[in-house]
């Protein structure tokens, strides 16, 4: 296996990565299922790579302008969907991103069916490096603060964050929007990599890749997100040689997965929470012990009655 | 017991309509500063619609809820539209309320969950936790917001269990908890729906001196719905009674216990008067 090969993996790996961070933080952290992803990728992908091959903007500020389209249409998509719950909220972003597939493809100015081809080549293993190491310190950082923390209630309990002061149709747009650029700036990176970008690239089959592969990750973990998308990228390619026997396999490692670990890989921790592991398990042992001996005090105390 | 203070929550001809069922029939009443004020009836007669009403979970068919001065919902009437203001303003104006099923953050540990709920102790902005520096505003608002998590596990005797998943405590230990997360926004009035659901005679007794000693810690005005007579009767300042949705009696303790429309709709028939807890 050359180089050269492992390098076009990972970057692949890379442009990956930027959407199924940005789905993670609305599926693992807000709750909210999306299949339409791959819908705000191929706005990004369009928008950037028109910037590039049609108007000659430079590389960097046309991907911007691709995860800012996605943002805006994101925002555009959560004002009407976000008051949907659960299951309802999930139909319409597949509806969504099925309907931008399909107004991609009957669009001329895009090139139709056909696609835009002649995208600058931009996106090597120093971009996409970046942007995942900027995008996964921005998005910890998010999480790990109040606004962060509001996401994650919405995700336990909606009516209790809201009942805790949390307007939760606000954290939701919030966590909408930026899932939606992620996925934009991903889509950027791709059509910057493969030089052509067609619509049929773009299909609800990826949208549910990416699922999966956060799903696989562990909701609520952005090291899950890593690790899987490392895993669920490498795994069909090293599979090679199987040829159609390898998306069989693929999909036994995800039920395999789900089966042994129903909370995904890394099951809501992040890699800092192993460290600490040890510590928290003493910490819930004591307080099981204590919890034991107060629930049989307890009963002690009504067998006297 | 504090009388006479400024008027915190007041309920006109509040009134609210399920389709053919009106759940809630022309309530008024009016609730003190530094009040405990309980809210007692039979079952389906109407008392937690009233706490989704006051929090705004349900929008009102008709009449007015004024809290602290302020309207939060008025029923709609001729010329004038409906108002309703939605449940996170009224919780961020500084009503919040306990469960009657327990809401916690389940899988989030008990740290976590008051922690959440302090967010509006701070007011960085979503760029600011971007930069992670010591004496940014950022830093030095989320180590005021841990220490006041700290602080209310502290107060509620929950600092042992402080990385137990919230699910895995012991009922009445979560019922603390929810009640800390509810104290987490500085509320000027806490609601608690049922507190003593579930608990034995000890249980109940040390909630009454728990309710008792946060009043006053935090100066609230406290709403309690509840079952358990003992609490009711302990606690309680002045108490109001629903029937079928229906205002029956309010007065103190004492005058309630004595009154014979309460004791034959609430307690049933007279000679068949059994008071929960004297088993």
């Amino acid at each position: 296996m050359s180089w050269y090969y492992i390098e076009g993996i990972l970057i692949q790996c890379g442009y990956v990565l930027m959407v199924v961070l940005g789905l993670s933080l609305l599926t693992g952290f807000a709750g909210l299922f999306s299949f339409g992803h791959a819908g705000f990728m191929a706005i990004g992908a369009y928008m950037a790579a028109i910037g590039t091959a049609k108007w000659g903007l430079p590389f960097f500020p046309a991907l911007l302008m691709g995860g800012a389209a996605a943002g805006v249409v994101g925002a555009g998509l959560g004002s009407m969907t976000l008051n949907l719950k659960g299951d309802y909220f999930c139909i319409a972003t597949l509806g969504f991103g099925e309907a931008v597939r399909l107004i991609l493809e009957n669009w001329e100015y895009v090139g139709g069916a056909r696609g835009v081809s002649g995208i600058p080549w931009e996106t090597n293993l120093n971009s996409v490096l970046i942007a995942c190491v900027v995008g996964t310190l921005a998005l910890m950082a998010l999480i790990r603060s109040r606004h962060g923390r509001n996401i994650i209630a919405i995700r336990e309990d909606e009516l209790a964050a809201q009942m805790s002061g949390i307007n939760t149709f606000r954290y939701k747009m919030i966590a909408l929007i930026i899932s939606a650029v992620y996925a934009g700036i991903g889509g950027g990176l791709l059509a910057h990599y493969m030089t052509y970008i067609q619509p049929k690239m773009f299909q609800m089959v990826k949208s549910t890749e990416y699922t999966i592969i956060v799903i696989f990750g562990g909701m609520g973990s952005v090291t899950g997100s890593i690790i899987g998308t490392l895993i669920l990228t490498f795994l069909p390619e090293m599979l090679r040689s199987l040829d159609n026997w390898r998306l069989v396999i693929y999909g036994l490692a995800v039920i395999f997965i789900m089966v042994i670990r129903p909370r995904g890989l890394m099951g809501g921790m992040e890699l800092s929470d192993i460290f600490r592991l040890p510590a928290r398990r003493r910490a819930a042992r004591m307080a099981a012990e204590r919890i034991k001996s107060m629930e049989d005090a307890g009963a002690g105390k009504e067998a006297q009655r | 017991m504090k009388s006479g203070g400024k008027e915190v929550l007041k309920l006109e001809h509040a009134t609210k309509q399920f389709g053919g069922l009106t759940a809630v029939d022309d309530v008024t009443f009016t609730i003190r500063e530094g009040e405990i004020f309980g809210l007692i009836g039979p079952n389906g007669a109407g008392k937690t619609t009233i706490f989704n009403l006051i929090n705004g979970v349900y929008a009102l068919s008709g009449g007015k809820i004024l809290f602290d001065g302020k309207t939060i919902a008025e029923g709609a009437a001729e010329g004038r539209k409906a108002l309703q203001l939605k449940p996170f303003q009224i919780a961020q104006m500084g009503i919040t309320r306990t469960f009657q099923n327990i809401r916690l953050f389940k899988n989030l540990s008990v740290y976590d969950n008051v922690l959440i709920a302090c967010h509006r102790s701070a007011n960085y902005s979503l760029f600011e936790p971007l930069l992670r520096l010591k004496g940014t505003r950022f830093s030095k608002q989320e180590k005021a917001l841990k220490h006041k998590a700290e602080d209310l596990l502290d107060l509620m005797g929950l600092t042992f269990y402080r990385d137990v998943i919230s699910v895995n405590l012991p009922y009445g230990l979560q019922r603390k908890l929810e009640i800390a997360r509810a104290l987490a926004l500085d509320p000027k009035l806490l609601l608690l729906d049922e507190p003593a659901a579930g608990m034995n005679p000890e249980e109940t007794d040390s909630l009454m001196q728990m309710i008792r000693s946060i009043r006053d810690k935090f100066d609230l005005t406290v709403l309690i719905i509840e079952h358990h007579m003992d609490l009711i009767m302990g606690v309680c300042d002045r108490i109001h009674v629903l029937n079928f949705g229906k205002s029956l009696a309010e007065g103190t303790p004492s005058q309630v216990q004595s009154s014979p429309a309460v004791i034959e709709a609430y307690l049933g028939a007279q000679d068949g008067c059994v008071k929960e807890g004297e088993r």
